[in-house]
Parts: C-alpha cells; sequence; structure tokens
C-alpha cells in the first residue's frame, strides 16, 4: 500500500499540516490502514474538495480513497447505483448519463467522492426540492474504529451520524445511491436579473418551486440601492422534445460533453483579486447577464460546474488561499440575512463567487448542515487584514438566529458556537466515544472544533 | 489547530514574563488562543503574569524553564507537549546584558550568549522535534535587528541574536515540508523593561506592533518578519556600508 508523508490542505488552501498519505485499493488494504494508522488516527479523504481542515490529520494518516473507484453496479430499471466510495461525481455520470440517470444531488464542482458527498452530506441547487445526498443513499458499508465492516441502512442512528459527520464515525467503503432520470444531457435554464435584496428574496420565494434547480449569484460588493442584485439561474433537465430542431443534439441527446479550459497556473501573485477587479468582474457579470431569458438550453457542465471548466481554479487567490464562508439561517430569519448581506456590502469584501439559495426541508443527519431557510455562501481571500475578527461577528449574527455554518466549508470557527449551531452534537459525541473510544478517526477540523 | 488565519488555540510561550511574548498572548487570546503555557524560573513575575491572561478567560499554565539549564529542557518541555497539542511555541526569552560591563568580565558575556543562544538551539530544538511529530504548529522566535550586523555598542548582544537567527533559518529550511512553520522575527529598538535607560533608537517600536506584526506574518505564513516593516529596507542598506563607514556611524 503506497504511503508518502506530504502536506495536506483543503481546496482553500489554509493551514496546511502534514500527514501520512496512505491509498488503500482494497477492504482489505482499508481495514489494515485504519488497523495500523497510529496514536494520532486517521481520516478518509475524497478528492479534497473540503474548503478548510475537514479531510486533514496533522502528524497521523490520511486516507486517500479515490483508490476504491469501482462503479460495482447499476440497476438501470430501478435507477440506482452501487459504487465504491471513492467514486467522484464526475465518474457516475459519465457512465450513468447514457443510462438515461443523474446523480441526485450535485454541489457546484463534479469532483467530489460519493463517500465525500455523504460524509458533508452535500447539497445542490436543488435542494429545496430533494434535499441533501444522503436523503437518496440506501446504505452504505462503513468500515469503523474496531476494524469491522458494517452494513448500514437508512434510518439508523449510525446512518444519521455518519450523513454529514465529517469521516468521524469511520470509513466509508461503497454506498448504494438512488438515481434522477433524465432524457437528455442538456438543461432548460431561465435567467432573470433581481435589482436588489428584496427583489431577489421575493422572486426566489414566488416562484422558486417551479424548478427543479434554482440559485442566484449576488453581487456583495454593489451598495446603497443595487445592494444584492443578483442575477438567478433556475432551470431543469431539458426534456426531448425540447431539443426539436438541434439536429445534432437529437442525435445523441443523452452525450455528456463537459468543455475544459486550460489550469490555472501555479503561481498567481497575491491580491490579483482585490476590489477592482472583483468590483470590475461582478459589474460585467451583472450586465451581461439577460434581464430575462427563458428555456435557454445549457450543457450541465455550464450550468451546475461553471468552474469545473478552470481546473485548480483555487490558485486564482495566489499563496494565501481564501475561506469559504457559508451559513444558512431560517425562514423568518431574513432581517439577519439582510444584515449580513449589508455588512459585508458595507465591509467591501472581494467576493465575485457568492451563491444565495433558498433552502428546503432538512435531513436526519445530525450534523447535516441544510435546514429550511436561507443560505449564502461567499469566498474572500484568506490575506484580507481583519478578516477573522470579522467573520466572527457574523458568526455571532448567525448564531442569535438559530442559524448554522456549513462544517464542510470551514476553516474558522469558534468552537464554542458549536453547539448552539448543531444542537444534536452531543448525541455524535456520545455515539463517536462509544463506537471510537480511542478517536481514530481524527481530523484537524474535529481537533479544531472539539467534535 | 490553527485556523485558516493562522491564529494558534494553544500557546507555548518560552520566556513567560518577555514584555513582547505577553503581549502577544493578549493579542492572541482576544482571538482564538484559550490555552497558554508561560515557561520560565519560577518567580512573583511569571505568577503575575499567568494571573494577568486568566483573566482575559485563557487557560494559563507556568511550567519551570531555564535557558541557561538545557539538560532539564528536554523534560520540562515534553512535559507540555504531552498534555496536548501546542499550536504555537513563542521563544521569546533573551538577556540584552551590559555591553561595556560585559567586555571586562568574559562571564557575564558567556551568559549572554548561553541564555540567548544556546538556551535557544536547546529548547528550540526540543520543540522542533515535537511540533514535528503532531505535524504542525508555528515556531515563532524573536530575533533582533542587532543580529543582522554587529555593532561596536552592543556586539555580545548582537552575536548572540546573530547565532540564534541563522540557527533558526536554518531550522525552518529542514522543516520545510513537515506541517511546522519557522518564523524569524527581527524587531528594531522595542520600549520595554528590557530597554530601559537606554537611549532610544530611530524607528523605536513596542511589545504591541511586535504582538500584530507576529499576528500578521502567522495570517500570511510568513518566513521573516521585520518590526517595523520599513527595517528590512534600512538593515539591507546597512548591510552593504563598508566597515570603515559603518565603524564611524553613530549607531
Amino acid at each position: 500500500m503506497p504511503t508518502d508523508t506530504v502536506s495536506v490542505t483543503g481546496w482553500g488552501r489554509t493551514a496546511p499540516t502534514a500527514a501520512r498519505l496512505v491509498r488503500p485499493r482494497s477492504y482489505e488494504e482499508a481495514v489494515a490502514a485504519v488497523r495500523e494508522c497510529g496514536a494520532r488516527g486517521g481520516i478518509a479523504r475524497g478528492l479534497g474538495r473540503a474548503y478548510g481542515d475537514a479531510a486533514q490529520n496533522a502528524g497521523g494518516a490520511v486516507f486517500d480513497m479515490t483508490g476504491l473507484d469501482l462503479v460495482h453496479a447499476i440497476d438501470v430499471d430501478g435507477g440506482t447505483v452501487l459504487c465504491g466510495a471513492g467514486v467522484s461525481l464526475h465518474r457516475l455520470m459519465e457512465v450513468l448519463l447514457p443510462l438515461g440517470w443523474f446523480v441526485p444531488v450535485t454541489p457546484g464542482t463534479r469532483y467530489v467522492t460519493v463517500g465525500g458527498a455523504i460524509g458533508a452530506d452535500i447539497h445542490g441547487k436543488n435542494h429545496h426540492v430533494s434535499g441533501s445526498f444522503a436523503r437518496h443513499v440506501l446504505s452504505f458499508e462503513l468500515l469503523t474504529a474496531d476494524g469491522q465492516i458494517r452494513m448500514v441502512d437508512r434510518g439508523t442512528p449510525l446512518f444519521d451520524a455518519t450523513a454529514g459527520g465529517m469521516g468521524l464515525t469511520g470509513v466509508i467503503l461503497t454506498a448504494t445511491v438512488r438515481l434522477q432520470p433524465v432524457e437528455t444531457s442538456l438543461m432548460s435554464v431561465d435567467t432573470e436579473r433581481a435589482t436588489d435584496l428584496d427583489d431577489l428574496m421575493a422572486r426566489l420565494t414566488a416562484t422558486d418551486h417551479r424548478y427543479r434547480y434554482s440559485v442566484a449569484w449576488i453581487d456583495l460588493l454593489a451598495r446603497g440601492a443595487s445592494m444584492g442584485r443578483s442575477v438567478l439561474t433556475r432551470g431543469d433537465h431539458a426534456p426531448l422534445e425540447a431539443l426539436a430542431g438541434r439536429t445534432r443534439a437529437r442525435r445523441a441527446p443523452l452525450e455528456f460533453r463537459p468543455g475544459r479550459l486550460p489550469a490555472a497556473p501555479s503561481f498567481v501573485p497575491e491580491g490579483l483579486l482585490g476590489r477592482t477587479t472583483v468590483g470590475l468582474f461582478n459589474e460585467l457579470w451583472y450586465r451581461k447577464a439577460p434581464h430575462a431569458r427563458v428555456g435557454e438550453l445549457q450543457r450541465m457542465s455550464t450550468f451546475f460546474h461553471p468552474l469545473d471548466g478552470v481546473p485548480h481554479w483555487n490558485r486564482v487567490y495566489g499563496r494565501g488561499g481564501f475561506v469559504q464562508y457559508q451559513f444558512a439561517v431560517g425562514y423568518g430569519q431574513e432581517e439577519t440575512l439582510r444584515r449580513i448581506v449589508h455588512r459585508i456590502s458595507q465591509r467591501r469584501c472581494p467576493s465575485f463567487l457568492a451563491v444565495l439559495k433558498r433552502f428546503g426541508e432538512g435531513d436526519p443527519g445530525w450534523l447535516s448542515f441544510p435546514m429550511p431557510g436561507w443560505t449564502l455562501a461567499l469566498d474572500i481571500p484568506a490575506n484580507l487584514p481583519g478578516l477573522g475578527g470579522f467573520l466572527d461577528e457574523l458568526d455571532e449574527e448567525v448564531a442569535a438566529a438559530d442559524g448554522r455554518v456549513y462544517l464542510a466549508k470551514d476553516s474558522r470557527l469558534r468552537p464554542e458556537l458549536l453547539t448552539a449551531m448543531y444542537p444534536r452534537l452531543d448525541e455524535f459525541r456520545a455515539l463517536r466515544a462509544e463506537l471510537d473510544p480511542r478517536s481514530v478517526f481524527t481530523s484537524d477540523l474535529s481537533r479544531r472544533l472539539g467534535l | 489547530m490553527k485556523d485558516a488565519f493562522g491564529i494558534p488555540q494553544s500557546l507555548l510561550i518560552l520566556g513567560g514574563t518577555s514584555e513582547i511574548g505577553l503581549a502577544t498572548a493578549r493579542r492572541l487570546i482576544t482571538r482564538r488562543t484559550r490555552t497558554v503555557w508561560l515557561a520560565g524560573r519560577p518567580s512573583p513575575g511569571l505568577e503575575s503574569a499567568a494571573t494577568g491572561l486568566r483573566e482575559l478567560g485563557a487557560d494559563v499554565r507556568t511550567v519551570d524553564f531555564d535557558a541557561l539549564d538545557p539538560d532539564a529542557h528536554e523534560a520540562a518541555l515534553g512535559k507540555v507537549f504531552a498534555e496536548g497539542d501546542i499550536d504555537m511555541v513563542l521563544l521569546a526569552f533573551g538577556v540584552l546584558g551590559d555591553q561595556s560591563h560585559d567586555e571586562n568580565e568574559p562571564g557575564a558575556a558567556v551568559r549572554v550568549a548561553q541564555t540567548n543562544y544556546t538556551g535557544a538551539v536547546s529548547s528550540g530544538l526540543v520543540c522542533a522535534r515535537a511540533l514535528q511529530t503532531q505535524g504542525h504548529g508555528s515556531l515563532v522566535v524573536l530575533s533582533s535587528v542587532a543580529g543582522e550586523r554587529a555593532r561596536r555598542a552592543n556586539f555580545i548582544y548582537g552575536s548572540s541574536k546573530a547565532g540564534l537567527d541563522a540557527f533558526t533559518q536554518g531550522l525552518g529550511d529542514a522543516l520545510y515540508g513537515t506541517g511546522v512553520h519557522v518564523m524569524v522575527v527581527r524587531p528594531g529598538f522595542v520600549r520595554s523593561k528590557m530597554t530601559e535607560g537606554l537611549e532610544e533608537a530611530p524607528l523605536a517600536t513596542t511589545p504591541e506592533a511586535v504582538a500584530t506584526a507576529i499576528e500578521t506574518g502567522l495570517r500570511r505564513r510568513s518566513e521573516t518578519v521585520w518590526v517595523p516593516g520599513a527595517l528590512r529596507v534600512v538593515m539591507s542598506a546597512l548591510r552593504h556600508v563598508p566597515r570603515g563607514v559603518f565603524r564611524r556611524l553613530p549607531l
């Protein structure tokens, strides 16, 4: 089994720590890796898309799960797939789309593994309709601290602790996932502009239920009357009849052809993304969006994963890396959301990848992030002076409104706020204490937050 | 663990009564630091420093540590690391000595060198090994501009800091890629009890300013920090001044 001591960071490229990287390729190797991980424990890692320190383990072992990359079985009639935890959603799309199936939930990147999708209980643009990823997982095999492999079915405490449990209950080896049927690999997309935050929230509230997928890009640098101006893109899988007149698309309606641009260079000067450049970008992005356009056909990669087109896009923030901040507050807490957007825009945080979305019902995962309400996600260069204190103040607002921040994106939360944000944390800790008394499964995130 | 901005949750200060060390601790406690170890010779000063930090809400403990007793470093510091991860070690101890007195008393001069240099070599290596084992952490070492080029007026202190500075740079290179971050901090003249009564040099600074610079350095994962930053330019010019001229400069 290949082992290597390497410096590991999350996608945000902050807080590097050193770990032994172990890449198991079979159940036996995975069991051996967990048994031999040593005093500082181990943690599973997929494709490293968690922004913070969730898949790092300083001084211990990190299990690179991308070696378990087999798609074992597809039920083409029933619409389920059984695959290894290291299979990426990208791979699933390649395999499943020609058969007329799509993953039930996809985040803003398809380069995440199935194991990671369960561990972070990820959500996508369809959360208000379909919930989070774990809602579509029927069962999974979990390698626990005692070296046993357990079959975990939905509805059990271990399932709910693992869904969103950030890999701290064990290592997921395989999972059975229910799929979404599609007729084509194209998306039918409606685009519209919202002139300010109130307009945006009104539009989302009024018409979100008509769309399976919905998200709004929001300009957090706009101030005054245009504070919160946004571009809404909402849509659904295009039905076959929508391809009328497009002969090429009709010939292969389920073809999956994501575009790809050159990778971001490995060295980018710090401060490239300052207020001026980001402000300019945001202005252009807003102006180029149509006031209202209906039924545009877009490729899946354009609609769901625009950033995947640029490999290593996280390098554009330079050596200092960046922080992703995502929080959710419940319905009825619109004032809090408004106040936070106001504070961010007053502070002129250069954030060009900010999105606002409405969540639907939450799922039973104990540490699962989504809750019915509003979620805002933004990224900010980590070297912005005073950012740490500013985000702490936002945390206070979020916690006071019974909201929470997303652990898969966190790299800086104050540990004291965690219990307020995740009320079932005590149950999670109790289950971990029983299942894994020696804390075999440990990550930098769990150390930092005392999970 | 350090957060995305490099702020530690646990801090070990070697030289627990150092004004710069305590100013740094105060600053970090307002952010994320919850556990502070103050290592130093047992004294009322050390205890009152601990009390002062406790009042800010930190969990503060003291540990017996004497830079002049390198044989005891392993045991004393090993005990601290055994209690839990240390996210940041601040090597803050040092003595200025009395140049004109020490020139005539080699024993006193050697004590300056032993405290500032060999004491730091020993404790620095002990901490470096512990940090490497835990796979993360910052080792922040307080050097001085005096070590950049030896001056007639304080070359005993300056030479000890020059040794410490070179040692730290090498250690930083040795630990590159191990998850451990090593940072050299080179303050200019700092107004503190160590420099009380001395004539103030240009670009003088304060312990609080050094603490701020350390926080920024942690965020940027800097390897070298000058306080104030302008000293970097000044010293790089002074470094190239010919000996004959440098000797005559009123420094």
